[in-house]
């Protein structure tokens, strides 16, 4: 059996976290027809500054409905990097903003992979797509959800009439991800 | 009857159970709501408020949970399919009128999305500790239903099912959920209105004059009367004739509350709904419902992994009335069971009644604040084989 994916999101309030995680666990469980839950917290937590999610993906239904032991991380605040950054251990995968984390070295063998999400958001005109790009940059460098499924997972949960901005998001992400991958200019934590 | 397809969002959707269920209700026709928000279950009621004027339907925000529940079941009464939704503490506020939904016998769903307690407890977080509240909250005797979902599509499936028994027995219909299932997000499938079937309320024949609105025939279920249709009639929560009128001797008393309990206790076998694998063979069952029950069933493959083989699995979906003629049954046959359940032992009690100490009962308590560890319902399983 295929080991679950286990991802922890987090970030502040504001930076679009929940829907993140949102079209991440859609893209799984309706457009790759895989099997997925979506937890977000809730109280206090929720509504300062710290904000998470968490996704489990499986091939087969998810009884234990909580993160175990995380094997992905897309981190996108310094706080959420402290308090979730050492969840991970050898061959796990760390996503993080680059402007936001600065991954201190520990010894273990993570695959770090960053990507100046506000900044490209900001250079769209749009801050608030931060999160969608996070979400593209996600599917092309995990490729947990695929291309397509993720792209309309995207397009089925932003509000009518942004579409195309959160497409063309989505797209940066995804493509700065493929770049990435291709230049092999990850870091090892 | 087929569903209304103005209130059934057909497809394939990425929902949180409060507000599968939310869509459940409308699905099932419900257009009142009457209700008070509170953590974990005010998705619910958002849900309603948004989708409400697409279909006609009336939500009130009341003052408090007192009022929400008095709110249905006259809204039940002027013909319209009613629901709320609350946790602990409202639900605690709603018992007095449940008893009354109860006594009058109105058709409604109330939902208690379960957190933490005793009082205002773990507002953000699951619990399963109002189970026993759920039988014998209100005063007096009676009988109600209660059902459990353990997943957003069962939060969906369920509360139309919840409905649909309100409408036959014409009881209040508590639906169970708790923090976990409620504020989870899976994949929910809504089908096309003309698969979801759906009970109608059964109105008098009679004419205006000639209804009595608690005469009934073999089913022991009164017809009701459609309000508007011209029927004068007096429902009280007293003791009453099927006049509706008090009366409050042994006799009535009698006639009129051993048939609440009958109407249920003899159709227990329709109520019924729980899912079984394995127990052919079974030496140890396994008894779970809402999240627990999908936890229970990583416990359990953890003990087949350590070479346990023979573990019955039994998830209650119906929880109240309970299944006690299957209890029984398996309790000749079994070594143990074992019972895990967000509270510090509730339906465990149920299932120790029925069991009659020819087996064991082993219960897995867990105060709630998060689900158990499917580890500690392994451990649990591995003594009862001893």
């Amino acid at each position: 059996m295929k080991k679950d994916n286990e991802i922890r999101i987090a970030g502040f309030g504001g930076q679009g976290i929940i829907l993140a995680g949102y079209i991440i666990g859609k893209a799984a469980a309706i457009y790759d027809d895989k099997f997925s839950t979506l937890i977000q917290s809730f109280g206090p937590e929720a509504r300062g500054s710290s904000c998470a999610a968490q996704v489990i993906i499986s091939e087969s239904q998810i009884l234990y409905p909580y993160i175990v032991k995380p094997n992905i991380a897309m981190l996108m605040s310094k706080d959420a990097y402290e308090r979730f950054g050492g969840e991970l251990t050898d061959g796990d995968i760390m996503l993080i903003e680059k402007d936001l984390v600065q991954p201190k070295k520990n010894g273990k063998k993570i695959s770090v992979y960053a990507i100046p999400a506000t900044r490209l958001a900001e250079e769209m005109g749009r801050k608030i797509v931060t999160n969608i790009i996070m979400v593209g940059f996600f599917s092309a460098i995990t490729q947990i959800t695929s291309y397509e499924a993720t792209r309309k997972a995207v397009e089925s949960s932003v509000p009518p009439g942004t579409q195309e901005l959160n497409l063309k998001a989505f797209e940066t992400g995804y493509n700065y991800g493929k770049k990435l991958l291709s230049s092999s200019e990850k870091n090892v934590a | 009857m087929k569903a209304d397809p103005a209130g059934v969002l057909t497809g394939v959707h990425y929902l949180d159970g409060d507000k599968a269920c939310a869509e459940g209700g409308l699905a099932a026709g419900c257009r009142f709501f009457a209700g008070y928000p509170i953590t974990p279950s005010t998705e619910v009621a958002e849900r309603v408020s948004e989708r409400f004027p697409y279909m006609g339907g009336m939500f009130i925000q009341m003052e408090d949970e007192l009022a929400s529940m008095a709110a249905i079941l006259g809204g039940s009464w002027a013909g319209v399919k009613s629901m709320t939704v609350t946790s602990g503490p409202g639900f605690s506020l709603m018992m007095e009128n449940i008893g009354l939904g109860a006594m009058l016998e109105t058709p409604c769903v109330v939902v208690n999305v379960q957190r933490g307690g005793p009082s205002t407890g773990l507002p953000t977080l699951p619990g399963q500790a109002d189970m026993m509240q759920a039988r014998w909250g209100s005063h007096g005797d009676y009988r109600l239903i209660a059902l459990s979902p353990n997943s957003p599509q069962e939060c969906f499936d369920l509360t139309i099912t919840a409905f649909n028994f309100s409408e036959k027995y014409r009881v209040p219909v508590l639906f169970m959920m708790d923090e976990c299932v409620g504020h989870m997000t899976e994949k929910v499938v809504i089908p096309e209105a003309d698969k979801i079937d759906l009970t109608e309320r059964r109105y008098t024949k009679k004419k205006p004059g000639e209804y009595l609105p608690y005469a009934y025939g073999e089913d022991l279920i009164p017809d009701m009367a459609k309000a508007g249709d011209g029927h004068f009639f007096h429902v009280t929560g007293l003791t009453h004739d099927e006049r509706g009128y008090p009366d409050m001797t042994w006799e009535m008393q009698e006639k009129c509350v051993h048939r609440l309990i009958d109407k249920i206790d003899k159709n227990v076998d329709e109520i019924f709904m729980i899912e079984e694998e394995n127990m052919d063979k079974a030496e140890v069952v396994v008894i779970s419902y809402g999240i627990t029950s999908r936890v229970a069933l990583r416990g359990i493959q953890l003990a087949e992994q350590a070479g346990m083989k023979n573990i019955g699995r039994m998830r209650l979906i119906t929880v109240w009335p309970f299944p006690e003629k299957r209890i029984r049954e398996l309790a000749k046959k079994v070594k143990a069971f074992v019972v895990p359940e967000m509270n510090y032992g509730q339906m465990v009690l149920e299932v120790e009644r029925c069991a009659g100490g020819q087996c064991k009962t082993i219960l897995v308590p867990h105060g709630g604040g998060t689900v158990h560890k499917p580890e500690t319902i392994y451990q649990a399983i591995k003594e009862a084989y001893k």
